[in-house]
C-alpha cells in the first residue's frame, strides 16, 4: 500500500517536520523545537496539530439512524442535540472496543471522528448496521487540524469570528476567510482548545495565520506526551478490541441510561462487569526516580506476583517525571498503592496514580 | 595528547593515554531528540567491544549505548543522569557517559577518524 499524505506535507517539510508512517500516513513526529518545546509551548500558549489522517465520517439518515447506531455505540445518541459531541466507542459483540471516537450529532445525521488505524475497519462495521436509506462517507476535502492550548481560543476569534463561544464538547459552523469550516471545542491535550475541519484549498492560509500568531507546529511524539499526561487512552495501545470499557475505567462514556437498559453490544458481558468488577483495570502508573516504564513492561506487586502490564509509559514534560498507564488486577489498584515495574531485568518502585497527571483547563 | 575516534554505532571515544572517555555523537543525539533518562554502568564493570554499556531513553524511546572498546569500567558520568538534557547540550564534552581502561589499543585504532564518521553519518541519516 502506498504511504499516503496529508494536505499539509510541503509546509511541515518546511517547518522542519521528521516524519514517519503513522497508519499508512507520512506524519511528522516533530518539529525542529523538539518534543519536549513543543509539548511546553502547548501548555503555556498554544500548538497546531495535523491530525488530517484522522476519519472524518459522516452518516446522514432519519431518526432510524439513531437506534441503528446506538446498537454499536454506547452514547444516549437520542438524547444528543445538534452540534453537542460525545466521547464514545464502537464495540464488538463481546464488549471490546474496536474503536474511540468522537461523535457529534448535525443537522442531518452525525459527524464521527475515527482513529486513522481503524478507520477502514470501523467503516465496514458501522456499514453493516445501516439500512439502505443512511448515507455515509469518509470526507477528504478537508483537512483536519488541532489548535490546543490556553491561547487559542483568543488567536482564533480574531479570525474565526464567535469560535470562543462554543462550549466544551460542542460544535458549529463558522467562517474563514469567506469559507464555511466546522469546529469543535474539544482535542487530546488535556488544555483547553479546538478541532477544525479546514477545506483544503484554506489550510494552508489558516496555518499561515497560526503561525503569524506564533502557535507551534505539534508532532505526533508531543502528542502523546501530551495526552499520556492528561490521562487519555491511545488506541492500539491502551484499548483494543480485546478491552471493554469498564475495564479501561472508561465507565462514564457509557451514558448512564444505557448502562442500565442496554440494546447495544457486548451489554450483557458489560452489565456483569459493573455489578461483579473486572479481573483487570486501566491505572495511572507513577515511577519512582526517572525510570521510564514503555508498553510491555511487566508490573508485580511488592510481593513480586506478576499483576499486570503498563500500555503506554514516558517523560511527562510538564509533570517533569516519568508517568504510565496499565492494566492491573484490581486488588491491587487503590490510588497510592505500591508496585514495581521491571524495566532491563530490574525491579523499580512505583505508585499507582490518579488520573489525569496534569489537571485539565477545559472551558465549560 | 588526546586522539578521538568514532563508532558506527554513533558513539565517540577520546583516549588519554590508557583511559577512554566514552560518550554519543551530536548527530546520534539529532536522531534521538529530547534525551530525558540515562543508565551509567558501574565503575569496576567489565565490558566487551560492542557490547550493551550504557541505556539513553529519548521521549520517543530506549536506546542502548555499546562500548566501542574492551576494559574496565572505571567511571560513570554522574551528572548526565542527574540532568539527561546535557547530553542533548553538550554531546561530546560534559555530555560524557563513562571511563574505561582500555586492554587492546588496537580496538581503538580501528575506529573511524572524525572525517569518515561525518561521511558515514551523512549516509545513514535514518
Amino acid at each position: 500500500m502506498e504511504v499516503q499524505k496529508t494536505a499539509l506535507y510541503k509546509i511541515h517539510k518546511n517547518l522542519g517536520a521528521k516524519f514517519a508512517p503513522f497508519a499508512g500516513y507520512e506524519m511528522p513526529i516533530q518539529y525542529s523545537d523538539g518534543i519536549v518545546k513543543e509539548h511546553i509551548s502547548t501548555r503555556t500558549y498554544a500548538g497546531f496539530f495535523d491530525v488530517s489522517h484522522m476519519g472524518q465520517f459522516y452518516i446522514e439518515g432519519g431518526s432510524s439512524l439513531d437506534e441503528a447506531l446506538e446498537k454499536i455505540i454506547p452514547a444516549d445518541l437520542k438524547n444528543l442535540n445538534i452540534n453537542q459531541s460525545k466521547y464514545s466507542f464502537l464495540l464488538n459483540l463481546e464488549g471490546g472496543i474496536i474503536d474511540d471516537l468522537i461523535i457529534t450529532r448535525r443537522k442531518n445525521g452525525f459527524y464521527i471522528v475515527l482513529n486513522a488505524a481503524c478507520k477502514d475497519n470501523d467503516i465496514k462495521h458501522i456499514s453493516k448496521n445501516l439500512s439502505e436509506d443512511h448515507k455515509f462517507y469518509l470526507c477528504s476535502k478537508t483537512s483536519l487540524i488541532a489548535v490546543q492550548g490556553p491561547k487559542s481560543s483568543e488567536i482564533l476569534e480574531k479570525k474565526i469570528r464567535r469560535i470562543s463561544n462554543l462550549k466544551f464538547m460542542y460544535g458549529n459552523f463558522f467562517e474563514f476567510e469567506g469559507e464555511k469550516l466546522y469546529a469543535t471545542r474539544s482535542g487530546y491535550t488535556g488544555e483547553d482548545g479546538f478541532e477544525i475541519s479546514v477545506p483544503n484549498n484554506k489550510v494552508e492560509n489558516f496555518i499561515k495565520y497560526l503561525i503569524e500568531n506564533k502557535v507551534k507546529p505539534v508532532g505526533l511524539g508531543a502528542r502523546d506526551t501530551l495526552r499520556l499526561e492528561a490521562g487519555l487512552c491511545l488506541y492500539g495501545h491502551d484499548l483494543n478490541e480485546k478491552i471493554n470499557p469498564i475495564e479501561a475505567n472508561l465507565k462514564w462514556a457509557i451514558a448512564k441510561t444505557r448502562r442500565e437498559t442496554g440494546g447495544f453490544n457486548g451489554w450483557e458481558k458489560i452489565k456483569e462487569n459493573l455489578e461483579e468488577g473486572t479481573s483487570r483495570i486501566r491505572v495511572g502508573i507513577l515511577p519512582e526516580g526517572k525510570i521510564i516504564a514503555r508498553e510491555g513492561t511487566k508490573i508485580f506487586s511488592t510481593n513480586d506476583e506478576e499483576i499486570g502490564t503498563i500500555t503506554s509509559g514516558t517523560f511527562g514534560p510538564s509533570v517533569n517525571a516519568p508517568v504510565a498507564m496499565g492494566y492491573i488486577d484490581p486488588k491491587f489498584s487503590e490510588i497510592g498503592a505500591n508496585i514495581k515495574l521491571e524495566v532491563r531485568g530490574k525491579k523499580h518502585n512505583a505508585q499507582v496514580s490518579k488520573l489525569p497527571f496534569y489537571k485539565k483547563s477545559y472551558v465549560k | 595528547m588526546s586522539e578521538k575516534k568514532f563508532s558506527k554505532k554513533h558513539e565517540w571515544v577520546e583516549l588519554n593515554g590508557d583511559i577512554a572517555t566514552v560518550g554519543i555523537t551530536k548527530h546520534a543525539t539529532e536522531m534521538l531528540g529530547d534525551i530525558v533518562f540515562v543508565e551509567i554502568p558501574e565503575s569496576g564493570k567489565s565490558v566487551d567491544k560492542d557490547s550493551q554499556a550504557a541505556v539513553v531513553e529519548s521521549t520517543k524511546a530506549a536506546s542502548d549505548v555499546y562500548s566501542p572498546i574492551s576494559g574496565d569500567i572505571t567511571e560513570g558520568n554522574k551528572s548526565i543522569v542527574d540532568d539527561p538534557s546535557s547530553v542533548n547540550s553538550d554531546p561530546e564534552k560534559g555530555g560524557w557517559f563513562f571511563k574505561i581502561k582500555i586492554k587492546d589499543k588496537s580496538e581503538f585504532d580501528s575506529l573511524m577518524n572524525k572525517s569518515d564518521y561525518e561521511k558515514f553519518a551523512k549516509e545513514n541519516q535514518n
